[in-house]
């Protein structure tokens, strides 16, 4: 029996103890907004933030996270609204075909919830992990840079 | 205004949230799943398939050729390709037996017990084996399709020519590297109509691939596009194989199945990019004029022809790139192996030619003494200039403007000069390339599709577009009410956009070729303006006023200049019962002649063109190559919305720059070796510096709102910037792709040899 909190909501499962937490996820719990792009750590598409560190969910049996905290994109927007960083997604034409994007936001997330203003060879690293074919990063790195920026300007 | 603003995508926010569903998002009720059985040589006879008696076969459903009602074959060109093979494998990877069960790990199970015994043939695996005709594979000579193009006369022109430049390029195949393997679903409802969902480019391409699979009339076979992971042309043909294998599944299996592919089975079995090897000749005056150029091409078509004509004819139609020259000899041809099938892929046989077009324009700079840039302007295509194909450039011909721009903006003849001859260990280079790309299908191939579109409009005055053309993360949904609103001057948010549903939507033909925005574009632009003169024709005639005095802008229809009616009321007026459908239909622009037998005329209605410059950094040491800055400049005719438009150069300069320096396939016996993400490389967010993108708007007169096709421009002239960068750093000058680390320690290698040897 695995508990763990995903997007703030407690679950008990009774499942495989070896089962990858991405099945568990996309299969068992329905949030398929986490994508499978390759399915051994190097594309990130499948990247969920587990107790603040970004991971690759592929690459994670489920008896590892027992007692874990676990963010995916479904839990970024609250109430419908959209978070900052996925306003800037948006806003900034960052997605294209959009399989690598909630990959992509969970890292952006991890970063500036440790680094409030990285520069934006900061932000490329942060994402390096996560490939994208369509877009050629550019605008993927603006909309971060654009919500570091936005939420320098709040405080 | 609508069009020319970034408004932004009309799928964002979906895509941000997770909750916008890809094939494999989907589970179906009592759903199945599927797994293939693939051929493990690259060219046998099957003499026998056993299944292990260590398994429990009643739990599954298998399936081989014998299941298929139709013919068994991949409706295309040549009709070559059968879906499942038969007695004869040709490439490692073809297809043999399917698998269908509960769940995918005992489909994938099942796969392994069962063993195909071979009696092997010899196996073709390249193009000089195939030229060679080690064994026949195609025809008698291997050939599946070849073109010359000839103007003037070559030999005596290259004799006379005061200078002669000869070159050899290579180039190997590149995966397109979708982020969302191929995937489909299919279920055969109670009515027996088959229905198939997926990842996919060209729904009627399917559709009728399924219709001759299973001997099926039109409304009886209905393909639906879910929200498609990337295509890049890697999903134009190939999702008809993994369509028609699902399919076969459902029917035997009785329920819905799905069948999606794991990266390395996507890498193993999809088509890839056609390898080629292309050799110039060019002629040329003392002051560096062009009188004459001989290019031969070869293309590795694989084991079938898929696409491989058409592929090859946009290579030889680009081969001299953007250039004059009145004496020209092309001959193209490309050839089988027993190789995975190659096929369509972003630039289509541009990116192949076009390197090594400019690298030879490079080389040419070099031997002759002549600028790079002086050399392309005193040579390159102008208004009113005459292509290979004898085609008059009337209007839209953007050299000048992106060259200038582009030396411009990057300082590129300063640096050129200070970054030869450097001795330290990190040194840097800059490279240029100027290039260009036809918008739409080659020659008659817009007149034969005659695509269509449609638009609705119903008694809330929304107006809904129908159409065949898909989003594939380029932005159709978002481009295509731009034009609609601006076609009728009405907000955007009145305009909805059908599902890409082949029961739902007319045949706008395929999503490819830079044809989207401005051949479709165009159709459903007419199709709007066709809703307003039906509109204006029922006004009238219910007013009692004569059609010529009734006009409309924004909105309002008017008589003379007395508004009559909003476009609110002639909805509530005229679509109370059902709503108003208009349709439109491809036709050429005026004055298009297209000859196939010749291969002469008007090759593409019109080209985009645009001009690179890469500066890179290589490490004497290792020599790594680390890219410094990327500038594109590109005339697009007229951005539709300049933020897609500068998302679709941005991300097909960065494929680009994959192909040039880091993307390969290594293959051992017909086998391709590096199936896996961890050592096929492609570009990561720290390989690639912040893109310099330059649009120049030319418009084109026969484009929406002067658009021109703008999908594939930027595959083709990232390789060639960066290795001519590279060649001025170090002074390796690269003839094959990619320009890895190893590459350029060979050609330094080979040129101290030649220097030391002189």
């Amino acid at each position: 029996m695995v508990r763990v909190k995903i997007n703030g909501h407690e679950h008990v499962l009774q499942t495989e103890p070896l089962a990858r937490l991405l099945d568990v996820l996309r299969e068992t719990l329905g949030f398929t907004g986490t994508k499978e792009g390759c399915g051994e750590g190097e594309c990130g598409a499948c990247s969920v933030i587990i107790d603040g560190e970004l991971v690759n969910s592929c690459l994670i049996p489920i008896c590892q996270v027992d007692g874990c905290e676990i963010l995916t994109v479904e839990g970024l927007a609250v109430d419908g609204e959209l978070s900052l960083l996925q306003q800037c997604f948006v806003e900034y034409g960052a997605t294209q075909c959009g399989i690598c994007i909630p990959g992509m936001l969970m890292a952006a997330k991890a970063l500036l919830d440790s680094n409030s203003c990285p520069t934006r060879n900061e932000i490329r690293a942060a994402i390096a992990g996560n490939l994208c074919r369509c877009t050629g990063y550019m605008k993927i790195v603006d909309a971060i840079e654009a919500a570091v920026a936005a939420k320098l300007e709040v405080k | 205004m609508s069009v020319g603003t970034s408004v932004t995508r009309r799928d964002a926010q979906s895509k941000v949230t997770g909750q916008a569903l890809y094939v494999d998002d989907y589970r179906l009720p009592n759903m199945w799943y599927g797994a293939t059985v693939r051929s493990t040589v690259p060219h046998a006879r099957i003499k026998n398939i056993h299944y292990s008696p260590n398994f429990d076969w009643s739990q599954v459903v298998i399936c081989d050729y014998r299941d298929i009602p139709g013919r068994n074959l991949v409706a295309l060109i040549y009709d070559d390709q059968p879906l499942l093979a038969e007695s004869i494998v040709r490439h490692v990877g073809e297809p043999i037996v399917l698998v269908a069960a509960p769940s995918k790990e005992l489909a994938r199970k099942a796969t392994r017990y069962v063993t195909i015994e071979y009696e092997e043939l010899p196996a073709v695996l390249t193009i000089e084996e195939s030229l060679a005709r080690k064994q026949k594979l195609f025809g008698e000579d291997n050939i599946f399709k070849s073109y010359t193009i000839t103007r003037g006369n070559v030999d005596e022109a290259l004799a006379s020519a005061d200078i002669v430049v000869e070159g050899t390029y290579r180039v190997g195949h590149q995966e397109q590297l979708y982020i969302e393997p191929n995937g489909m679903i299919a279920t055969v409802q109670a009515d027996g109509t088959l229905l198939v969902q997926g990842s996919l480019q060209c729904p009627y391409y399917v559709h009728r691939a399924l219709k001759e699979l299973f001997e099926l009339e039109d409304d009886k076979v209905v393909v639906i596009q879910n929200t498609t992971g990337g295509g890049f042309g890697g999903k134009e043909e190939f999702p008809s194989v993994v369509a028609g294998h699902a399919a076969l599944l459902a029917r035997k299996a009785g329920r819905p199945v799905k069948l999606v592919y794991d990266r390395s089975e996507d890498f193993i079995a999809s088509t890839k990019r056609h390898p080629a090897i292309i050799r110039h000749r060019t002629g040329l005056t003392r002051d560096g004029r062009l009188i004459a150029a001989e290019i031969d091409l070869t293309f590795d078509g694989g084991a079938y022809c898929t696409l491989s004509p058409v592929v090859l004819s946009r290579g030889v139609i680009h081969a001299l790139g953007p250039y004059n020259c009145p004496n020209v000899r092309i001959s193209g041809r490309v050839v089988a192996t027993n190789t995975p099938p190659n096929g369509a892929f972003r630039g289509f046989g541009v990116p192949q030619a076009a390197f090594a077009a400019e690298m030879q324009m490079e080389r040419i700079a070099q031997v002759a003494g002549f600028s790079p840039v002086e050399l392309r302007r005193k040579n390159m295509l102008r208004e009113g200039d005459t292509t290979v194909t004898g085609q008059i450039l009337n209007y839209s011909v953007g050299t000048a403007q992106v060259l200038d721009a582009a030396i411009e903006h990057s300082d590129y003849l300063n640096k050129l000069q200070i970054y030869r001859n450097q001795t330290g260990s990190k040194r840097r280079g800059i490279g240029l390339s100027l290039y260009y790309h036809g918008s739409g299908f080659t020659g008659s191939g817009e007149e034969k599709i005659k695509g269509r579109a449609a638009v609705e409009f119903d008694k809330e005055a929304r107006i809904r577009i129908l159409t065949g053309s898909t989003e594939i993360g380029q932005g159709t949904r978002t481009i295509f009410p731009q034009i609609v609103a601006e076609e009728l001057g009405i907000d955007l948010a009145q305009i909805d956009f059908e599902e890409s549903n082949t029961a739902k939507v007319p045949d706008s033909g395929p999503t490819v070729a830079s044809r989207t925005c401005m051949v479709v574009g165009s159709v459903v632009q007419k199709a709007a303006a066709a809703l307003k003169a039906e509109l204006i024709r029922r006004i009238a005639l219910s007013c009692s006023l004569p059609e010529e005095g009734v006009s409309y802008k924004r909105g309002i229809f008017y008589h003379q200049d007395q508004p009559l009616m909003t476009l609110t009321e002639a909805a509530a007026r005229f679509c109370q019962h059902s709503p108003i459908r208009t349709e439109a239909r491809y036709s050429s622009p005026p004055g298009i002649k297209w000859d196939d037998a010749s291969y002469t005329g008007d090759a593409y209605p019109v080209y985009a063109y645009a001009a690179d410059v890469v500066e890179v950094e290589v490490d004497m040491d290792t020599y790594e190559v680390k890219l410094i800055s990327v500038l594109t400049v590109s005339d697009v005719g007229k951005a539709i919305n300049p933020r897609l438009a500068e998302g679709q150069i941005e991300g097909g300069t960065v494929q680009a720059l994959g192909y040039g320096l880091y993307e390969e396939v290594f293959w051992k016996d017909g086998h391709m070796l590096n199936t896996r993400l961890t050592n096929y490389i492609i570009p990561t967010a720290l390989d690639i510096p912040d893109l310099e993108t330059i649009l120049i708007e030319n418009p084109y007169p026969y484009g929406p709102f002067g658009a021109k096709g703008i999908g594939e421009l930027p595959m083709d002239g990232g390789a060639p910037a960066a290795v001519a960068a590279i060649a001025n750093a170090t002074g390796a000058f690269i003839t094959q792709l990619p320009a890895t680390p190893e590459r350029i320690l060979e050609a330094l290698c080979q040129s101290k040899h030649l220097s030391d040897s002189l």
